[in-house]
């Protein structure tokens, strides 16, 4: 192309939401590490800067020297934070199998419908989507109460005698995350299962297969990319999750993105609430670089 | 089997709607109970929505929402839209690894730590914490997602088409006004609604980076979800579940008339 570069315009398309992403998503990540190392401080804001460029050089020596790892060994010391990574971990994991469970029959029954079904299909995945996560968690309290629309239907048809115990438990962070995250499973493994070959599986059961084998020898195999991506939409978010533990769950419940919130807004430890987002944070980089990763190549193979 | 619509497929298709819309559809259905106990059904009766109506506190909540979700979602759209023809037109600037990156971590970041991350920038610089805060917050994330659904579509744009009016002697901007941007409008107006609603929906970011006097709609709603299920939250929920989907309904007629209308002319 004999184009004269587009200098200016380039640069301008480059460099503006370039820097809005490095002031307004890396910049404030450095600002989380430096205040969990900063002092805890009655006063607003409330911790102690531990550096500053103001000072000068002489301060910034000053504020290395007293630069402290309390917040870190504060919260490794205290095996309520410690349980709480732990358990969020569990919850994310085994949330994420069963949203695995239940979004790939529904994704692979999705593929099979007859294709003007399948638009319809997809638009009712996606609706949930944009429907407003707190109200679709609200939703289930209602139905999950001790006296809610769950125990009354069960009530009514004999099949219990007493009402269950489901709000403010486990089972209901569980029902929670896999409900809200499905869409997040769904969509990856449908857009896996849709571009496969079916032929493949007629070619298998031609050969003997039975469809259960076929099932796990071609199809399975070939939605791998999908499955990979979808567990990690899942698994990702659900693990700093604020919202379902804390309306559905129990007090005693104990996930680490209440704990952040509870540091945060009742106990207003800045810096604290700051080393549980770092130590978070680590945990999560490993999954997060490995969907980027999954995610680009998948965009490579689309060109 | 082999192409058929088996039993298998219809059963876990029914179940898993099932599972998708029913606590919806209880919602709504519940949202016009003249009972005040959200689980007793008590006839019908617009009343909640009245009463939410003449909730002022819950009225100007609702306000802060729009405006905040309007500004962010049309910022969000301007940013993303040049991120997604940054990444996919240029191959080659520096610091290209750490841009994708970042373009894309904020879907998966946990909103605990975005929001608190954001804070705590803001209080650095001296941002006083309300409206304009929780509309940068905002802007920030939704401009991921918008990049996303941009770029998807950006990949398989011709770029003959724009090198062609180039050809032709139009200037690079308006090649892309002109040329490729109706060509990727379905995209950039889905990115503007996905950020809209997302905005809409936010309660963990808004929470950290607003100040006082500045409560959005889902902040209401959750002070209010604490204390006890409502039939008014009812009531506002269905409007807000009413909005998206009369949106989206609407987008993907739109998408689809289009779609006919450049497979026929």
């Amino acid at each position: 192309m004999s184009r004269p570069s587009p200098s200016l315009l380039s640069r301008v398309v480059i460099w503006v939401p370039y820097l809005w992403l490095l002031a307004l998503f890396l910049a404030p990540f450095f600002i989380v590490f430096k205040i969990s190392l900063s002092q805890t401080a009655i006063a607003m804001p409330p911790y102690t800067p531990t550096f500053g460029l103001s000072e000068g050089w002489e301060g910034l020596k000053n504020a290395f020297n007293s630069l402290s790892f309390d917040n870190y060994l504060w919260v490794f010391g205290d095996p309520l934070y410690v349980k709480a990574y732990l358990s969020s971990l569990k919850f994310a994991a085994i949330s994420t199998v069963l949203a695995l469970l239940i979004g790939y029959p529904l994704a692979y029954g999705m593929t099979r419908a007859p294709e003007n079904l399948r638009t319809i299909f997809l638009m009712m995945v996606i609706l949930p989507f944009w429907t407003s996560f707190l109200i679709r968690i609200y939703a289930w309290v209602a139905i999950l109460k001790p006296e809610g629309l769950l125990n009354q239907f069960l009530l009514s048809l004999g099949i219990i005698k007493q009402p269950l115990i489901i709000l403010n438990t486990d089972l209901a962070i569980y029902i929670g995350i896999v409900y809200s995250y499905l869409p997040f499973m769904v969509l990856p493994l449908y857009a896996a299962l849709e571009k496969m070959d079916h032929s493949l599986v007629e070619a298998a059961q031609d050969l003997g297969c039975t469809p259960i084998k076929a099932f796990w020898k071609v199809t399975f195999p070939l939605s791998l990319p999908g499955v990979l991506a979808g567990s990690m939409l899942v698994f990702i978010p659900a693990v700093g999750e604020f919202v379902v533990p804390d309306l559905l769950g129990g007090s005693s419940t104990l996930m680490i993105g209440k704990t952040l919130w509870a540091e945060f807004f009742v106990n207003r430890d800045w810096p604290v609430a700051s080393a549980v987002a770092i130590l978070l944070l680590l945990i999560l980089v490993l999954p997060i670089v490995y969907f980027q990763r999954v995610q680009a190549k998948a965009r490579e193979s689309e060109v | 089997m082999a192409g058929s619509w088996s039993r298998f497929n219809i059963i876990s298709l029914t179940l898993g709607f099932a599972f998708l819309y029913i606590p919806i559809v209880l919602l709504v259905i519940y949202s016009f109970n003249e009972s005040r106990l959200v689980t007793v059904w008590g006839g019908f009766s617009f009343k909640w929505y009245g009463a939410m109506l003449n909730n002022s506190a819950l009225m100007s909540a609702a306000w802060v929402t729009a405006r905040v979700a309007l500004i962010s979602a049309t910022l969000a759209t301007i940013l993303g839209t040049m991120a997604a023809v940054a990444l996919t037109r240029y191959s080659q600037f520096r610091g290209r690894l750490l841009f994708s990156g970042m373009a894309v971590a904020p879907l998966v970041m946990p909103e605990v730590i975005t929001g608190l991350s954001l804070l705590l920038l803001f209080v650095a610089v001296g941002l006083d914490r309300g409206f304009t805060t929780i509309m940068l917050a905002h802007t920030t994330f939704a401009m991921c997602y918008v990049a996303v659904v941009v770029q998807s579509r950006l990949v398989t744009f011709d770029r003959s088409l724009e090198e062609a009016a180039m050809d032709l002697g139009a200037t690079p901007a308006r090649a892309f006004f002109q040329v490729t941007l109706p060509v990727i409008a379905p995209a950039v107006i889905a990115g503007w609604m996905l950020a809209f609603t997302l905005s809409l929906d936010d309660l963990v970011i808004a929470s950290f980076t607003s100040g006082p006097g500045a409560t959005t709609l889902p902040m209401k709603i959750y002070s209010q979800v604490r204390l006890g299920v409502t039939p008014e939250i009812n009531a506002i929920s269905t409007v807000l579940i009413g909005i998206v989907t009369v949106g989206v309904l609407a987008a993907s007629l739109f998408n689809k008339r289009r779609a006919l209308r450049e497979r026929q002319g």
